[in-house]
């Protein structure tokens, strides 16, 4: 037993490796494989699939991992990308560099955290999220509103020709040719976020698997408990709600970059619903099952838009409008997986063991103690 | 865990709760308790249902704040203080209806209980330097130990909930245990447990004292009581009737009528 053990360890390791090098050369070369499979689009469509999965991480650290419902997450994403926008585009001629204003944007979108956390965290459950509804809607009414006296925001036109992610002096958005490949600023910006990404998504796993984590989990499961234990819930719970601001403050200021333009209609309600959607639908808590919901809700929609042409092509003419479908299919699908997977499409093992127990050690186990509690 | 039995010789109780009141709008579920735990004694508290125990309980621990009189902790007093700090200073308990974290492993449900007297924040938990290492390893393993001691060193990777119900109780002692309380409060600890199950929890109760943990518990387990208990104390519609040695509580008028109803007495 003791003499095979390091042998299957080092098996296994070897295995481990082996994945993990296919998955490395698969992601460098995905942008190229998509281009000549799906065209340009697409690549843009992985950017945005890559900054949902930033967002997605982020809220999960308060939905997921801690159980508290946010419902305007938005309103992070917001304060990050209009802080970048402000400060770096010919709306106050000012051009601050990107790798100064990314991290500060953070941390002003913590700050937001903080100060929304600090009057509302007492809350339970539904007053928490009506009341996060609330603030994420406020945020989105003040920025089409910051117009006047002083014109802070440029209000509902948004404010455009934001400066783009510099390296090194050259702009990401411009074509650049590497080692004899041409980089389009699609291809460039996957790189990037990949990066950030795998940041995050670093930090997020480690931030589980740690006394932090833990705290979380057990506010999570039992408040009352939690806090008899000495846990300090009130900070915890401040803490997951900053973690989760400053994620989406990242990712806001990632978006401005990209896309050169923000104006309040990127940050409705909806948007909060979608990324919550996102953590719902792939496994709360989960965090691979997180990663795959942001990027299955990032392309689906997308690939809807195909249904319009593919109707033009089969019966000559437009039906059913693209739009309406878009979100009818995206309301069904919804349902379907509530209904037949409650706990997401890819829940923790541990979870996925509380719906099916295939053990039977276990179930006894379960039937005893309810036996138990019922004398 | 400390012994704090030697620093302490000086007299002055671990846990003083003096005229303790406490009102549910017309309801008084407690008047006037006052209670007293010395270092390294076991008391017991007892009463019928609803006498008031676990609301006495919750006094302590910073769940409920008293309508009036005070609680004291080694001297200090526990006014204000929020259940997190009540635990900080020492003072941990379990709950007569079981609160674990249900989807939470057994071990992990220990390690939290560890919190309290670690200090890794989110920047040590995501560089993980050498200090939260050790740190992570130390939690770990005092976990591992205190669940060997309850006896459910076998079971570490199940699923709190996915206990029996008496494993769920002994880990809900392991949980307190964790964070390293001078005192240990425990509510009803051997309910729904059989026989056998109880005699372990003799076994094990008695250890934690030899450890230098003093324990209050409520238990309806009579046998249990005064054989564990050095001294009684007994609770009859949030009224203290009667504080004393087992023996002497148990051939108290006032406690036999308590229990029996008048006439009986
Ligand atoms: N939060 C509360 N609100 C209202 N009444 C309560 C509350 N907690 C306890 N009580 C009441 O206080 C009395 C004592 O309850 P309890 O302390 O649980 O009794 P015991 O633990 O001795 O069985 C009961 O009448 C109970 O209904
Ligand atoms: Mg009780």
């Amino acid at each position: 037993m003791i003499g095979l053990l390091p042998d299957r360890l080092y098996r296994d390791r070897r295995i481990a490796w082996a994945a993990f090098g296919v998955l490395a050369v698969l992601l460098i070369a995905l942008p190229f494989l998509v281009e000549a499979g799906l065209g340009r689009t697409w690549v843009r469509i992985l950017d945005f699939a890559m900054l949902y999965v930033m967002l997605a991480l982020g809220l999960n650290i308060v939905v997921g991992f801690a159980g508290l419902l946010d419902l305007g997450y938005v309103a992070f994403y917001a304060v990050g990308a209009y802080f970048y926008a402000i400060l770096a585009s010919p709306q106050f001629g000012l051009h601050l560099p990107f790798w100064v204003l990314l991290p500060m944007g953070a941390g002003i979108a913590c700050l937001f955290g903080v100060l929304l956390g600090a009057p509302t965290l007492r809350l339970r459950g539904d007053y928490l999220a009506i009341v996060t509804l609330g603030f994420g809607e406020i945020i989105r009414i003040f920025l089409n509103n910051l117009n006047a006296p002083v014109n802070v925001t440029n209000g509902p036109q948004g404010i455009n020709m934001i400066d783009p992610v510099r390296l090194g002096g050259h702009a990401l958005t411009r074509p650049i040719e590497l080692f004899g490949v041409q980089i389009s600023g699609p291809h460039a910006h996957y790189y990037l976020f990949l990066g950030l990404t795998l940041l995050v998504i670093f930090a997020a796993i480690r931030l589980q698997h740690s006394r932090i984590g833990r705290a979380w989990a057990a506010i999570r499961e039992d408040e009352v408990a939690a806090e008899a234990m000495g846990i300090h819930t009130r900070n915890v719970k401040l803490l997951a709600f900053a973690m989760g601001a400053t994620f989406g403050g990242l990712g806001g200021g990632l978006f401005a970059a990209f896309q050169g333009f923000v104006s309040p209609e990127s940050f409705t309600l909806m948007e909060s619903i979608m990324i919550l959607c996102m953590v719902v639908l792939g496994g709360m808590g989960h965090i691979p099952g997180v990663i795959l919901g942001a990027v299955l809700l990032t392309m689906l929609p997308e690939a809807l838009r195909y249904v319009g042409p593919l109707q033009q092509e089969l019966i000559g003419r437009v039906a059913v409008d693209p739009a309406d479908l878009r979100m009818l299919l995206f309301g069904v699908a919804l349902v379907l997986v509530m209904l037949f997977r409650p706990q997401g499409l890819w829940p923790s093992p541990v979870r996925a063991r509380e719906l099916h127990p295939d053990n039977p050690d276990q179930v006894r186990q379960e039937q005893e103690s309810l036996y138990d509690a019922e004398r | 865990m400390t012994p704090s039995a030697e620093r302490d010789g000086g007299g002055e109780p671990l846990l003083a709760a003096r005229a303790v009141t406490k009102r549910f709008g017309g309801l008084t579920a407690l008047s006037e308790v006052s209670l007293t735990v010395q270092v390294g004694e076991i008391v017991g508290l007892i009463g019928p249902n609803g006498a008031g125990k676990t609301t006495l309980f919750n006094c302590f621990t910073g769940l409920y704040h008293p309508s009036a009189g005070t609680v004291h902790l080694e001297g200090r007093p526990l006014a204000g203080l929020k259940p997190h700090a009540v635990a900080a200073l020492g003072l941990a308990r379990t709950f007569q209806n079981i609160r674990l974290f249900a989807n939470m492993s057994v071990l992990e449900n220990v390690m939290v209980g560890r919190h309290v007297r670690t200090r890794a924040g989110v920047l040590g938990a995501v560089l993980r330097g050498p200090r939260t290492r050790a740190e992570e390893r130390s939690i770990r393993e005092r976990s591992l130990d205190l669940l060997d001691r309850v006896g459910l060193g076998g079971r570490a990777d199940q699923l709190a909930r996915h206990l029996p119900y008496g494993d769920q109780r002994r880990l809900e002692i392991a949980r307190a245990l964790a964070t390293e309380p001078k005192l240990l409060a425990l509510d009803e600890p051997a309910a729904g447990m059989n026989h056998t199950e109880t005699a372990a929890l003799k076994g094990l109760l008695e250890t934690i004292r030899e450890r230098g943990v003093t324990l209050l518990l409520i238990e309806h387990d009579v046998r249990l009581m005064m054989d564990l208990c050095d001294r009684v104390a007994v609770l009859d519609y949030g009224r203290k009737i009667a504080d004393g040695p087992p023996e002497q509580v148990q051939r108290d008028p006032a406690v036999i009528e308590a229990y029996l109803g008048a006439g009986a007495a």
